[in-house]
Protein backbone atom coordinates (compact mmCIF):
# COMPACT_ATOMS: atom_id res chain seq x y z
CA UNK A 1 0.00 0.00 0.00
CA UNK A 2 2.64 2.58 1.36
CA UNK A 3 4.89 0.96 -1.55
CA UNK A 4 2.44 1.84 -4.25
CA UNK A 5 1.59 5.40 -2.83
CA UNK A 6 5.70 5.76 -3.29
CA UNK A 7 5.43 4.91 -6.64
CA UNK A 8 2.61 7.28 -7.86
CA UNK A 9 4.29 9.93 -6.27
CA UNK A 10 7.82 8.77 -7.79
CA UNK A 11 6.37 8.66 -11.18
CA UNK A 12 3.92 11.59 -11.19
CA UNK A 13 5.15 14.30 -8.72
CA UNK A 14 6.39 16.99 -11.55
CA UNK A 15 2.67 16.64 -12.99
CA UNK A 16 1.11 16.87 -9.54
CA UNK A 17 3.47 19.12 -8.49
CA UNK A 18 3.59 21.95 -12.01
CA UNK A 19 1.40 20.28 -14.35
CA UNK A 20 3.82 19.64 -17.51
CA UNK A 21 5.57 22.70 -17.36
CA UNK A 22 8.59 22.28 -19.52
CA UNK A 23 6.25 21.75 -22.25
CA UNK A 24 2.56 22.36 -21.48
CA UNK A 25 0.90 24.83 -19.29
CA UNK A 26 1.57 25.14 -16.11
CA UNK A 27 -1.07 23.00 -13.20
CA UNK A 28 -1.23 20.97 -10.09
CA UNK A 29 -0.29 22.30 -7.14
CA UNK A 30 1.47 25.49 -8.71
CA UNK A 31 -2.30 26.39 -10.34
CA UNK A 32 -4.02 25.52 -6.94
CA UNK A 33 -1.80 28.30 -4.99
CA UNK A 34 -1.84 30.63 -7.62
CA UNK A 35 -5.46 30.51 -7.81
CA UNK A 36 -5.79 30.90 -4.18
CA UNK A 37 -2.74 33.72 -3.69
CA UNK A 38 -4.28 35.90 -6.35
CA UNK A 39 -8.00 35.92 -5.71
CA UNK A 40 -7.45 35.99 -1.67
CA UNK A 41 -5.23 39.49 -2.85
CA UNK A 42 -8.02 40.78 -5.51
CA UNK A 43 -10.93 40.03 -3.26
CA UNK A 44 -9.74 41.61 -0.01
CA UNK A 45 -9.62 45.20 -1.42
CA UNK A 46 -13.15 44.41 -3.21
CA UNK A 47 -14.29 43.13 0.19
CA UNK A 48 -13.37 46.19 1.69
CA UNK A 49 -15.00 48.46 -0.74
CA UNK A 50 -18.38 46.19 0.01
CA UNK A 51 -17.43 46.53 3.81
CA UNK A 52 -17.45 50.47 3.00
CA UNK A 53 -20.74 50.05 0.80
CA UNK A 54 -22.71 48.07 3.71
CA UNK A 55 -21.70 50.49 5.73
CA UNK A 56 -22.55 53.67 4.23
CA UNK A 57 -25.31 56.03 4.89
CA UNK A 58 -26.72 55.99 1.49
CA UNK A 59 -29.51 53.29 -0.14
CA UNK A 60 -28.57 53.11 -3.51
CA UNK A 61 -25.39 51.78 -1.93
CA UNK A 62 -26.02 50.20 0.73
CA UNK A 63 -28.51 47.82 -1.04
CA UNK A 64 -27.29 46.43 -4.01
CA UNK A 65 -24.01 45.31 -1.89
CA UNK A 66 -26.27 43.80 0.58
CA UNK A 67 -28.33 41.53 -2.10
CA UNK A 68 -25.01 40.66 -3.73
CA UNK A 69 -24.00 39.35 -0.27
CA UNK A 70 -27.00 37.71 0.68
CA UNK A 71 -27.19 36.08 -3.06
CA UNK A 72 -23.21 34.75 -2.80
CA UNK A 73 -23.91 33.32 0.47
CA UNK A 74 -26.80 32.06 0.01
CA UNK A 75 -26.27 29.81 -3.43
CA UNK A 76 -23.58 27.06 -3.76
CA UNK A 77 -20.12 28.32 -4.56
CA UNK A 78 -21.01 25.32 -7.58
CA UNK A 79 -23.91 27.18 -9.06
CA UNK A 80 -21.63 30.63 -8.76
CA UNK A 81 -18.74 28.52 -10.67
CA UNK A 82 -21.64 27.08 -13.65
CA UNK A 83 -22.81 31.05 -13.85
CA UNK A 84 -19.23 32.64 -14.36
CA UNK A 85 -18.92 29.33 -16.89
CA UNK A 86 -21.09 30.70 -19.28
CA UNK A 87 -21.51 34.47 -17.97
CA UNK A 88 -17.92 35.56 -17.89
CA UNK A 89 -17.45 34.69 -22.02
CA UNK A 90 -21.05 36.43 -22.83
CA UNK A 91 -19.84 39.49 -21.08
CA UNK A 92 -15.99 39.84 -22.39
CA UNK A 93 -16.99 38.37 -25.40
CA UNK A 94 -13.60 36.46 -25.85
CA UNK A 95 -12.41 32.58 -24.83
CA UNK A 96 -11.38 33.07 -21.85
CA UNK A 97 -9.58 30.36 -20.05
CA UNK A 98 -11.24 28.38 -17.19
CA UNK A 99 -8.38 29.77 -14.32
CA UNK A 100 -9.59 33.12 -15.12
CA UNK A 101 -13.32 32.19 -14.88
CA UNK A 102 -12.82 30.64 -11.43
CA UNK A 103 -10.50 33.76 -10.68
CA UNK A 104 -13.81 35.66 -11.09
CA UNK A 105 -15.48 33.45 -9.24
CA UNK A 106 -13.48 33.18 -6.29
CA UNK A 107 -13.55 36.85 -5.92
CA UNK A 108 -16.92 37.49 -5.61
CA UNK A 109 -17.34 34.30 -3.66
CA UNK A 110 -14.65 35.05 -1.09
CA UNK A 111 -15.43 39.20 -1.13
CA UNK A 112 -18.78 38.68 -0.04
CA UNK A 113 -17.82 36.42 2.99
CA UNK A 114 -14.64 38.53 3.74
CA UNK A 115 -16.73 42.18 3.69
CA UNK A 116 -19.05 40.04 6.07
CA UNK A 117 -15.78 39.63 8.50
CA UNK A 118 -14.80 43.23 7.52
CA UNK A 119 -18.32 44.39 8.35
CA UNK A 120 -18.66 43.04 11.74
CA UNK A 121 -14.84 44.03 12.96
CA UNK A 122 -15.72 47.64 12.25
CA UNK A 123 -19.23 47.34 13.86
CA UNK A 124 -17.42 45.72 16.97
CA UNK A 125 -15.10 48.46 17.19
CA UNK A 126 -18.27 50.49 18.24
CA UNK A 127 -19.25 53.68 16.95
CA UNK A 128 -16.99 56.01 19.86
CA UNK A 129 -13.54 55.14 18.09
CA UNK A 130 -15.05 56.80 15.45
CA UNK A 131 -16.64 60.32 17.13
CA UNK A 132 -12.98 60.27 19.02
CA UNK A 133 -11.23 60.36 15.75
CA UNK A 134 -14.07 62.99 14.27
CA UNK A 135 -14.04 65.05 17.25
CA UNK A 136 -10.09 65.27 16.61
CA UNK A 137 -10.47 66.82 13.52
CA UNK A 138 -9.51 63.43 11.15
CA UNK A 139 -12.57 63.49 8.11
CA UNK A 140 -14.88 60.37 7.21
CA UNK A 141 -12.20 58.53 5.03
CA UNK A 142 -9.27 59.68 7.52
CA UNK A 143 -10.65 58.50 10.14
CA UNK A 144 -11.28 54.95 8.95
CA UNK A 145 -8.01 54.96 7.49
CA UNK A 146 -5.71 55.96 10.34
CA UNK A 147 -7.97 55.32 13.40
CA UNK A 148 -10.96 52.20 12.40
CA UNK A 149 -9.16 50.22 9.30
CA UNK A 150 -5.81 49.46 11.44
CA UNK A 151 -7.37 48.30 14.69
CA UNK A 152 -10.15 46.17 12.68
CA UNK A 153 -7.95 44.39 10.48
CA UNK A 154 -5.44 43.89 12.85
CA UNK A 155 -8.39 42.20 14.88
CA UNK A 156 -9.67 40.13 11.86
CA UNK A 157 -6.14 38.55 10.86
CA UNK A 158 -7.30 35.03 12.58
CA UNK A 159 -10.72 34.95 10.51
CA UNK A 160 -8.67 36.12 7.19
CA UNK A 161 -6.09 33.29 7.70
CA UNK A 162 -9.17 30.98 8.00
CA UNK A 163 -10.73 32.09 5.09
CA UNK A 164 -7.35 31.58 3.36
CA UNK A 165 -7.74 28.03 4.34
CA UNK A 166 -11.60 27.85 2.68
CA UNK A 167 -10.15 29.31 -0.30
CA UNK A 168 -7.89 27.18 -0.64
CA UNK A 169 -10.39 24.53 -0.40
CA UNK A 170 -12.68 26.21 -2.62
CA UNK A 171 -10.26 26.13 -5.93
CA UNK A 172 -11.06 22.43 -6.14
CA UNK A 173 -14.51 23.54 -7.41
CA UNK A 174 -12.28 24.55 -10.44
CA UNK A 175 -12.53 20.77 -11.15
CA UNK A 176 -16.09 21.12 -12.70
CA UNK A 177 -15.07 23.38 -15.48
CA UNK A 178 -11.84 22.19 -16.00
CA UNK A 179 -9.16 24.60 -14.05
CA UNK A 180 -6.04 22.46 -14.68
CA UNK A 181 -5.52 22.60 -10.54
CA UNK A 182 -4.26 19.58 -8.13
CA UNK A 183 -7.72 18.28 -8.29
CA UNK A 184 -7.59 17.84 -11.83
CA UNK A 185 -4.41 16.76 -12.27
CA UNK A 186 -4.73 13.77 -9.88
CA UNK A 187 -7.58 12.91 -11.85
CA UNK A 188 -5.55 12.78 -15.55
CA UNK A 189 -3.14 10.69 -13.46
CA UNK A 190 -6.11 8.11 -11.94
CA UNK A 191 -7.22 8.47 -15.67
CA UNK A 192 -3.27 6.82 -16.57
CA UNK A 193 -2.87 4.54 -14.18
CA UNK A 194 -6.79 3.36 -14.48
CA UNK A 195 -5.76 0.43 -11.37
CA UNK A 196 -5.10 2.32 -8.47
CA UNK A 197 -7.79 5.25 -7.95
CA UNK A 198 -7.83 4.45 -4.09
CA UNK A 199 -4.15 5.42 -3.80
CA UNK A 200 -3.82 8.58 -6.12
CA UNK A 201 -6.82 10.15 -4.48
CA UNK A 202 -5.48 9.53 -1.10
CA UNK A 203 -2.65 11.37 -1.91
CA UNK A 204 -4.19 14.58 -3.43
CA UNK A 205 -6.41 14.35 0.26
CA UNK A 206 -3.01 14.28 1.84
CA UNK A 207 -1.89 16.70 -0.35
CA UNK A 208 -4.80 18.96 0.58
CA UNK A 209 -4.15 18.09 4.34
CA UNK A 210 -0.84 19.09 5.11
CA UNK A 211 -1.44 22.35 2.92
CA UNK A 212 -4.19 23.05 4.98
CA UNK A 213 -3.04 21.52 8.24
CA UNK A 214 -0.15 24.33 8.21
CA UNK A 215 -2.04 26.93 7.61
CA UNK A 216 -4.23 26.29 10.26
CA UNK A 217 -1.88 25.67 12.32
CA UNK A 218 -0.25 29.30 11.46
CA UNK A 219 -3.39 31.02 12.47
CA UNK A 220 -3.69 29.26 15.55
CA UNK A 221 -0.15 30.95 16.44
CA UNK A 222 -1.80 34.03 14.87
CA UNK A 223 -4.27 34.21 17.22
CA UNK A 224 -2.69 33.11 20.24
CA UNK A 225 0.03 36.32 19.66
CA UNK A 226 -3.15 38.50 19.02
CA UNK A 227 -4.35 37.60 22.02
CA UNK A 228 -1.33 37.60 23.97
CA UNK A 229 -0.89 41.02 22.75
CA UNK A 230 -4.47 42.53 23.27
CA UNK A 231 -4.02 41.34 27.59
CA UNK A 232 -0.42 43.48 26.82
CA UNK A 233 1.65 40.48 27.49
CA UNK A 234 3.60 41.75 24.41
CA UNK A 235 4.31 45.44 23.19
CA UNK A 236 3.34 46.11 20.14
CA UNK A 237 6.08 47.85 17.61
CA UNK A 238 5.51 50.60 15.81
CA UNK A 239 6.64 52.00 13.15
CA UNK A 240 9.26 55.12 13.33
CA UNK A 241 8.52 54.72 17.10
CA UNK A 242 11.19 53.05 19.56
CA UNK A 243 9.82 49.81 20.90
CA UNK A 244 7.85 50.40 23.83
CA UNK A 245 9.40 47.47 26.16
CA UNK A 246 7.84 46.47 29.71
CA UNK A 247 10.83 45.23 30.34
CA UNK A 248 12.55 47.51 33.22
CA UNK A 249 15.96 48.50 31.19
CA UNK A 250 13.71 49.48 27.99
CA UNK A 251 15.79 52.99 27.93
CA UNK A 252 19.25 51.41 27.22
CA UNK A 253 17.37 50.22 23.93
CA UNK A 254 18.54 52.14 20.80
CA UNK B 1 -31.79 31.74 -29.07
CA UNK B 2 -34.39 34.16 -28.28
CA UNK B 3 -35.12 36.44 -26.05
CA UNK B 4 -35.36 35.49 -22.00
CA UNK B 5 -38.35 33.51 -21.19
CA UNK B 6 -39.01 31.61 -18.10
CA UNK B 7 -42.03 30.05 -19.39
CA UNK B 8 -39.81 27.54 -21.80
CA UNK B 9 -38.91 25.83 -18.67
CA UNK B 10 -41.63 25.97 -16.17
CA UNK B 11 -44.38 25.48 -19.10
CA UNK B 12 -43.07 22.31 -19.79
CA UNK B 13 -44.20 19.60 -17.79
CA UNK B 14 -40.78 17.54 -18.22
CA UNK B 15 -38.57 19.69 -17.02
CA UNK B 16 -41.12 21.01 -14.22
CA UNK B 17 -40.77 17.19 -12.97
CA UNK B 18 -36.92 16.57 -13.34
CA UNK B 19 -36.41 20.26 -11.13
CA UNK B 20 -39.09 18.94 -8.30
CA UNK B 21 -37.28 15.19 -8.61
CA UNK B 22 -33.75 17.02 -8.25
CA UNK B 23 -35.21 19.04 -4.98
CA UNK B 24 -36.57 16.02 -3.83
CA UNK B 25 -33.12 14.33 -4.43
CA UNK B 26 -31.32 17.24 -2.53
CA UNK B 27 -33.54 17.41 0.86
CA UNK B 28 -33.45 13.38 0.75
CA UNK B 29 -29.07 14.01 0.59
CA UNK B 30 -29.41 16.87 3.60
CA UNK B 31 -31.43 15.80 5.57
CA UNK B 32 -29.66 12.11 5.80
CA UNK B 33 -26.23 13.65 6.19
CA UNK B 34 -27.42 16.13 8.22
CA UNK B 35 -29.10 13.06 10.76
CA UNK B 36 -25.61 11.25 9.86
CA UNK B 37 -23.26 14.16 11.03
CA UNK B 38 -25.09 15.33 14.45
CA UNK B 39 -25.55 11.65 15.49
CA UNK B 40 -22.03 11.57 14.94
CA UNK B 41 -21.15 14.67 16.36
CA UNK B 42 -22.24 13.52 19.79
CA UNK B 43 -20.75 10.86 19.38
CA UNK B 44 -17.16 12.48 19.07
CA UNK B 45 -18.67 15.03 21.60
CA UNK B 46 -18.90 11.87 24.34
CA UNK B 47 -15.83 10.66 23.57
CA UNK B 48 -13.98 14.25 23.71
CA UNK B 49 -15.53 15.07 27.35
CA UNK B 50 -14.69 11.39 28.10
CA UNK B 51 -11.54 10.87 29.93
CA UNK B 52 -8.79 8.91 28.33
CA UNK B 53 -6.21 10.50 25.51
CA UNK B 54 -6.49 7.54 22.81
CA UNK B 55 -9.98 8.56 22.20
CA UNK B 56 -9.19 12.38 22.44
CA UNK B 57 -6.46 12.20 19.86
CA UNK B 58 -8.38 10.06 17.62
CA UNK B 59 -11.30 12.29 17.78
CA UNK B 60 -8.77 15.32 17.33
CA UNK B 61 -7.16 13.56 14.25
CA UNK B 62 -10.75 13.15 13.09
CA UNK B 63 -11.76 16.94 13.22
CA UNK B 64 -8.76 17.92 11.49
CA UNK B 65 -8.99 15.68 8.75
CA UNK B 66 -12.45 16.91 7.58
CA UNK B 67 -11.50 20.30 8.47
CA UNK B 68 -8.37 20.28 6.10
CA UNK B 69 -9.28 18.39 3.13
CA UNK B 70 -11.75 19.92 0.55
CA UNK B 71 -15.56 18.39 0.69
CA UNK B 72 -14.91 17.68 -3.15
CA UNK B 73 -11.83 15.81 -2.72
CA UNK B 74 -13.76 14.02 0.34
CA UNK B 75 -16.43 12.91 -2.13
CA UNK B 76 -14.21 11.68 -4.78
CA UNK B 77 -12.21 9.75 -2.21
CA UNK B 78 -15.22 8.01 -1.13
CA UNK B 79 -16.68 7.40 -4.67
CA UNK B 80 -13.57 6.64 -6.64
CA UNK B 81 -11.20 5.41 -4.15
CA UNK B 82 -12.98 3.68 -1.78
CA UNK B 83 -16.07 2.08 -3.44
CA UNK B 84 -13.29 0.32 -5.30
CA UNK B 85 -11.44 -1.17 -2.88
CA UNK B 86 -15.10 -2.51 -0.89
CA UNK B 87 -14.94 -6.10 -1.06
CA UNK B 88 -16.86 -7.35 -4.11
CA UNK B 89 -20.23 -8.45 -2.38
CA UNK B 90 -20.79 -5.18 -0.47
CA UNK B 91 -19.74 -2.94 -3.81
CA UNK B 92 -22.23 -5.00 -5.66
CA UNK B 93 -25.06 -4.16 -3.47
CA UNK B 94 -24.21 -0.48 -3.07
CA UNK B 95 -24.33 -0.52 -7.25
CA UNK B 96 -27.24 -1.76 -7.08
CA UNK B 97 -28.95 0.30 -4.09
CA UNK B 98 -27.87 3.53 -6.06
CA UNK B 99 -24.07 4.21 -4.36
CA UNK B 100 -23.89 7.66 -5.25
CA UNK B 101 -26.50 8.70 -3.35
CA UNK B 102 -24.90 6.61 -0.52
CA UNK B 103 -21.55 7.82 -0.82
CA UNK B 104 -22.85 11.72 -1.03
CA UNK B 105 -24.65 10.61 1.74
CA UNK B 106 -21.71 9.18 3.53
CA UNK B 107 -18.97 11.43 2.65
CA UNK B 108 -21.31 14.75 3.41
CA UNK B 109 -22.39 13.34 6.64
CA UNK B 110 -18.75 12.19 8.06
CA UNK B 111 -17.26 15.65 6.94
CA UNK B 112 -19.94 17.87 8.67
CA UNK B 113 -19.61 15.83 11.54
CA UNK B 114 -16.41 16.99 12.38
CA UNK B 115 -17.96 20.81 11.77
CA UNK B 116 -20.92 19.97 14.35
CA UNK B 117 -18.72 18.47 17.02
CA UNK B 118 -16.34 21.12 16.93
CA UNK B 119 -19.76 23.98 17.37
CA UNK B 120 -20.96 21.80 20.12
CA UNK B 121 -17.84 21.47 22.21
CA UNK B 122 -17.26 24.97 21.95
CA UNK B 123 -21.08 25.89 22.66
CA UNK B 124 -20.40 23.37 25.87
CA UNK B 125 -16.83 25.05 26.88
CA UNK B 126 -18.13 28.49 26.87
CA UNK B 127 -20.39 27.39 29.44
CA UNK B 128 -19.17 28.96 33.15
CA UNK B 129 -17.69 25.73 34.79
CA UNK B 130 -19.01 27.18 37.90
CA UNK B 131 -22.69 26.07 36.67
CA UNK B 132 -21.40 22.09 36.75
CA UNK B 133 -20.04 22.76 40.26
CA UNK B 134 -23.46 24.56 41.53
CA UNK B 135 -25.08 21.65 39.91
CA UNK B 136 -23.23 19.12 41.86
CA UNK B 137 -23.36 21.13 45.01
CA UNK B 138 -27.36 20.74 44.28
CA UNK B 139 -26.95 16.89 44.32
CA UNK B 140 -26.87 16.16 40.77
CA UNK B 141 -24.56 13.62 39.35
CA UNK B 142 -22.25 14.64 36.62
CA UNK B 143 -24.62 12.71 33.83
CA UNK B 144 -27.78 14.24 35.56
CA UNK B 145 -25.93 17.51 35.62
CA UNK B 146 -24.81 17.52 31.93
CA UNK B 147 -28.44 16.82 30.75
CA UNK B 148 -30.63 19.08 32.95
CA UNK B 149 -28.04 21.95 33.43
CA UNK B 150 -24.88 21.99 31.13
CA UNK B 151 -26.52 20.63 27.83
CA UNK B 152 -29.28 22.72 27.34
CA UNK B 153 -27.30 25.91 27.97
CA UNK B 154 -24.44 24.53 25.67
CA UNK B 155 -26.55 23.88 22.89
CA UNK B 156 -28.06 27.73 23.35
CA UNK B 157 -24.96 28.92 23.04
CA UNK B 158 -23.93 26.47 19.67
CA UNK B 159 -27.23 27.09 17.81
CA UNK B 160 -26.29 30.07 15.31
CA UNK B 161 -23.23 28.30 14.68
CA UNK B 162 -24.99 24.72 13.96
CA UNK B 163 -27.73 26.68 11.59
CA UNK B 164 -24.36 28.14 10.06
CA UNK B 165 -22.98 24.89 8.82
CA UNK B 166 -26.67 23.30 8.38
CA UNK B 167 -27.18 25.86 6.04
CA UNK B 168 -23.26 24.78 4.67
CA UNK B 169 -24.26 21.25 4.56
CA UNK B 170 -27.67 22.04 2.48
CA UNK B 171 -25.13 24.20 -0.19
CA UNK B 172 -22.62 21.76 -0.25
CA UNK B 173 -25.43 19.04 -0.93
CA UNK B 174 -24.56 20.48 -4.68
CA UNK B 175 -21.01 19.11 -4.66
CA UNK B 176 -22.83 15.94 -5.41
CA UNK B 177 -22.99 15.94 -8.88
CA UNK B 178 -19.34 15.96 -8.79
CA UNK B 179 -19.80 11.75 -8.12
CA UNK B 180 -23.17 11.62 -10.40
CA UNK B 181 -26.03 11.95 -7.73
CA UNK B 182 -28.89 13.46 -9.11
CA UNK B 183 -29.61 16.29 -7.38
CA UNK B 184 -30.65 19.74 -7.86
CA UNK B 185 -27.43 20.99 -9.70
CA UNK B 186 -27.62 17.60 -11.91
CA UNK B 187 -30.85 18.34 -12.68
CA UNK B 188 -30.09 22.17 -13.79
CA UNK B 189 -27.22 20.60 -16.22
CA UNK B 190 -29.46 17.93 -17.33
CA UNK B 191 -31.84 20.63 -18.37
CA UNK B 192 -29.07 23.19 -19.75
CA UNK B 193 -28.36 20.30 -21.53
CA UNK B 194 -32.25 19.30 -23.47
CA UNK B 195 -33.72 22.99 -23.74
CA UNK B 196 -30.03 25.05 -24.22
CA UNK B 197 -31.66 27.64 -22.14
CA UNK B 198 -28.79 28.22 -19.93
CA UNK B 199 -29.88 31.67 -18.74
CA UNK B 200 -33.29 30.98 -17.47
CA UNK B 201 -32.61 26.96 -16.01
CA UNK B 202 -29.22 28.74 -14.19
CA UNK B 203 -31.65 31.16 -12.79
CA UNK B 204 -34.34 28.79 -11.79
CA UNK B 205 -31.76 27.05 -9.93
CA UNK B 206 -30.46 29.94 -8.21
CA UNK B 207 -33.58 31.00 -6.53
CA UNK B 208 -34.38 27.49 -5.58
CA UNK B 209 -31.41 26.94 -4.14
CA UNK B 210 -31.30 30.85 -2.25
CA UNK B 211 -35.09 30.50 -1.33
CA UNK B 212 -34.16 26.78 0.60
CA UNK B 213 -30.96 28.70 2.11
CA UNK B 214 -32.60 31.80 3.55
CA UNK B 215 -35.54 29.54 4.43
CA UNK B 216 -33.03 27.47 7.04
CA UNK B 217 -31.69 30.85 8.08
CA UNK B 218 -34.73 32.03 8.99
CA UNK B 219 -36.16 29.08 10.61
CA UNK B 220 -32.63 28.67 12.59
CA UNK B 221 -33.02 32.50 13.69
CA UNK B 222 -36.54 32.09 15.08
CA UNK B 223 -35.16 28.97 16.72
CA UNK B 224 -31.88 30.66 18.16
CA UNK B 225 -34.55 33.76 19.53
CA UNK B 226 -37.09 31.23 21.08
CA UNK B 227 -34.19 29.72 22.44
CA UNK B 228 -33.44 32.64 24.31
CA UNK B 229 -34.66 32.72 27.74
CA UNK B 230 -36.14 36.50 27.76
CA UNK B 231 -37.88 35.53 25.11
CA UNK B 232 -40.15 33.02 26.60
CA UNK B 233 -37.82 29.70 26.68
CA UNK B 234 -38.10 27.23 29.62
CA UNK B 235 -35.04 28.30 31.77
Amino acid sequence: MIHDLIAIVDEYWLLLLIGQYPNGPLGGLANTLILSALSIAIAFPFAILLAFARLSKYRILRWPVTVLVYVTRGVPLLMLVLWSYFLVPLLTGADVPSFLTMLTTLVVYQGAFLSEIIRAGIVALGQGQMDAARALGHSYLSAMRYVILPQALYNMIPSMLSTFVATIKDTTLGYVINVPDLTFAASQVNNQLLTQPFQVFLILALTYYVICWSLTWLTNVVERRITRRRAGLVAPKRRGQLPISLTPNATEQP
Amino acid sequence: MTGFELAAILGNPEYVAMLVHGIEMTFIIAVCSWTLAMTLAVILLAIRFSPGRIGNAVVAAYVSYHRNVPTLVQLMLWYFGIYTILPSGLSDWLSAHSAEMIFAVVGLGLCQAAYFSEDLRSGLRSVNPGQMEAARALGHGYLSAMRFVLIPQGVRNALPALVNHSVSLFKNSSLAIVIGAPELTHAVKEIENLSFRTFEIYLIGTVLYLFFSLLIMAAGAYLTWRADPANGARR
